[in-house]
């Protein structure tokens, strides 16, 4: 009896040192997601993250590995967020990831991704500094790439469409710009300044507010004083309390431009639909077929998690897909070789079409913008749904603003 | 008219401010407990008044009552499993206990805080308003909401002021903060007291967190701002004097309302933060203190 038990023991752990190389071929490949999942804007960084590798699983996984989603709550903050990287890497073992739509939580992360050589995207933080360190330190910072729009692209697609919005169709005249103190409007507001005026919209003023700020009633009255045309937004950390307020005191000019909260379904409900006739940037709304693969993206997420996915959730989703191809690519997981598949990117996702820009490029490993790639969207919040009106041949809808906004006659 | 503006918009957020302040000052005179927890509980009616209305579409008066009633029962809670077993255990000294409730309602508050964050994501929610629509006030277009916000919150501290002034039971809680033996000495039960002044805390907080929930919009983010903001009024004020936080209420709304105005609203609370330290310096009884 003891024998045999010892035995069975002596051949189990003999099977189990043999058998051991030939389970780890078939273990799966993880995919470390860090993100904000208590704010609103984060939340979808994770969810789309797990579709998108339950899809690819479901049709054999990756070199016949399945994909695993790891995911770290960073609640926003830049130190947890360092922690989850390290830990993804050292500990998991993960073989890339994806991380945070805050960019101080990414610029934070980056010198990470270059130590621990751990391919790193973000769905989407907007700093060029994301890109310009690329740039700068190739070597060291190579494993990042930037899977969202840089700043100052957001601001060119924001000024774009108010050529055509305001000033052609509205007759605008003036602006004032309203954007939170963040690394990520910096770069905004610059690029701001200089193209509004181009796109022939005069900038009276510009207003940069405090993240904290919970009482915009100052900030409107003092706009109102100043009587542009139109306030130019550049908020994500803020959105449902000064939409609120600009609704509840009916401050009579538009709020247009990047407002990444309004992004996210629930917007509406959380401002009591204040949000009516709000206008902001998209680069994918689920009401256009920006590629074949956007609404029915934006149809499952609702299924599966009861709202239509916010901004992040887009390019979170696209981003697992171009990882595993960069590892089916680079055939395994050794990050000098996956960022050289990376590099060679030619994927149609959600959002268009992205190809990563080269090295030499200021917006190093950022996405290819314009016409065939990935152009940006104008949406605005109409009675409760979120209504493309920009570029026009994909717009779903026209303008329409609240009773209290007063346009330009 | 800026001055105008500053006066008007400065009189609602400083009414609030009032009202947010006068429970947390009257459950540290009577009880000698400095609640922690306190901006926390304001969230959990905001965000709860906001989840009634809306997801069960309520409306607007019902999902306030909701969020009065779940403040109620946070305040209940945080006295019976916090603050009671602390006061009457024998392990703690007597001398550490008010370190035990400080550090126990401060957790308390986390747990709140983090548990709202978890549930409905720490993005702000705002409170459905009871009216609509603007008015003009002398040229300045003011909200009906920010008028309302205003008068329900002198409506709840003069009702407060009634009880406490006028019958038996209010006056027992004024004479708990003067003389707590005495009282016992007279035949009250000071568990009754403090149940009491603990269910007036627990209205007055979900009021207060209700209507900044309309008036501002709250997120769970803003606990420890509003627990701050409580505690500067009230250490300005003078610590347990009631009449002393409503002055200082207007202090710091104004300063407030006034930096936000005419200097920049990014810095916004700095004013009264260094006022603060001069008055710890100073003054360290505050307006009105009593010691």
């Amino acid at each position: 009896m003891r024998i045999t038990h010892k035995i069975g023991i002596a051949s189990a752990a003999f099977g189990l040192a043999f058998a051991a190389p030939a389970a780890r071929a078939a273990d799966p490949i993880k995919i470390g997601v860090i993100a904000e999942t208590s704010a609103i804007s984060g939340v979808g960084i994770p969810n789309a993250a797990k579709m998108a590798a339950e899809e690819i699983n479901a049709k054999g996984g990756v070199n016949g590995r399945m994909i695993e989603i790891v995911d770290y709550d960073d609640h926003s903050s830049a130190a947890d967020a360092v922690r989850a990287f390290q830990r993804a890497a050292q500990q998991d073992k993960v073989a890339a990831v994806i991380a945070s739509y805050i960019s101080e939580v990414v610029l934070a992360l980056e010198p990470w991704a270059g130590r621990l050589k751990m391919p790193l995207i973000t769905p989407g933080a907007a700093s060029n500094e994301i890109t310009k360190r690329v740039h700068d330190d190739y070597d060291h910072m190579k494993y990042v790439f930037h899977g969202y729009l840089a700043s100052t692209q957001l601001s060119d697609v924001v000024c774009e469409a108010g050529k055509a919005l305001m000033v052609n169709d509205l007759k605008m005249k003036t602006a004032v710009i309203m954007s939170e103190d963040a690394a990520w409007t910096i770069p905004l507001d610059e690029e701001y300044v200089k193209c509004l005026p181009a796109s022939g919209l005069k900038v009276l003023d510009h207003i940069r507010l405090s993240p904290d700020t919970t009482d915009f009633t100052p900030i409107f009255n003092k706009i109102e004083g100043e009587k542009p045309d139109v306030i130019v937004t550049g908020i994500s950390h803020v959105g449902v309390q000064p939409t609120v307020q600009w609704q509840q005191q009916q401050v009579p000019m538009p709020m247009y431009g990047i407002a990444s909260q309004a992004t996210n379904a629930t917007f509406w409900k959380d401002t009591n639909g204040a949000a009516d006739g709000v206008i902001f940037n998209m680069v994918a709304a689920p009401d256009v077929a920006v590629t074949a693969k956007t609404i029915p993206f934006a149809k499952a997420y609702k299924e599966k998690y009861g709202s239509l996915p916010g901004y992040a959730a887009y390019q979170s989703y696209d981003e697992v897909f171009m990882w595993a191809e960069a590892i089916r690519k680079a055939g395994g997981t050794d990050p000098d070789k996956m960022v050289e598949a990376m590099e060679k990117t030619d994927y149609v996702g959600t959002i268009g079409r992205i190809e990563f820009l080269p090295k030499d490029n200021t917006f190093a490993h950022g996405m290819k913008i314009g016409e065939g790639y990935i152009t940006g969207l104008m949406v605005q919040w109409q009675n409760g749904n979120p209504v493309t009106i920009w570029p026009a041949n994909v717009a779903t809808g026209k303008m329409v603003f609240p009773a209290f906004t007063k346009l330009p006659q | 008219m800026l001055a105008l503006q500053i006066l008007i918009d400065g009189f609602a957020i400083s009414s609030l401010y009032a009202l947010g302040a006068t429970g947390f000052t009257l459950i540290f005179g009577v009880s000698g407990v400095l609640n922690l927890s306190h901006g926390a509980i304001m969230v959990v009616a905001a965000v709860i008044a906001w989840w009634v209305a809306g997801t069960f579409g309520a409306g607007a008066y019902l999902g306030a009552l909701a969020g009065v009633a779940a403040a109620l029962a946070c305040a209940f809670f945080t006295y019976s499993v916090i603050v009671r077993p602390i006061q009457n255990s024998g392990a703690i000294p007597k001398e550490e206990k008010e370190i035990f409730v400080l550090t126990g309602t401060l957790l308390w508050g986390i747990m709140l805080q983090e548990a709202v964050a978890y549930l409905f994501t720490d993005n702000p929610k705002t409170v459905r308003p009871l009216v609509d629509g603007v008015v003009m006030i002398l040229g300045v277009r003011t909200p009906w909401n920010e008028i309302l916000t205003a008068a329900l919150s002198w409506g709840a501290i003069g009702l407060l002021y009634l009880l406490v002034n006028r019958t038996r039971t209010g006056k027992s809680l004024l004479a708990a903060s003067m003389n707590p033996r005495g009282l016992t000495l007279l035949g009250f039960e000071m568990s009754n007291i403090y149940v009491l002044v603990w269910a007036i805390y627990g209205i007055l907080a979900g009021i207060a967190g209700v209507l900044l929930g309309a008036f501002l919009g709250v997120s769970s983010a803003n606990a420890g701002t509003l627990t701050a903001s409580a505690f500067s009024i009230v250490v300005l004020g003078g610590l347990g004097s009631v009449s002393g936080s409503l002055i200082a209420a207007y202090v710091v709304g104004y300063l407030e309302t006034m930096t936000a105005y005419l200097v920049s609203p990014s810095i916004r609370t700095v004013p009264v933060l260094l006022l603060l330290v001069l008055v710890v310096y100073l003054r360290p009884q505050g307006l009105l203190g009593r010691r």
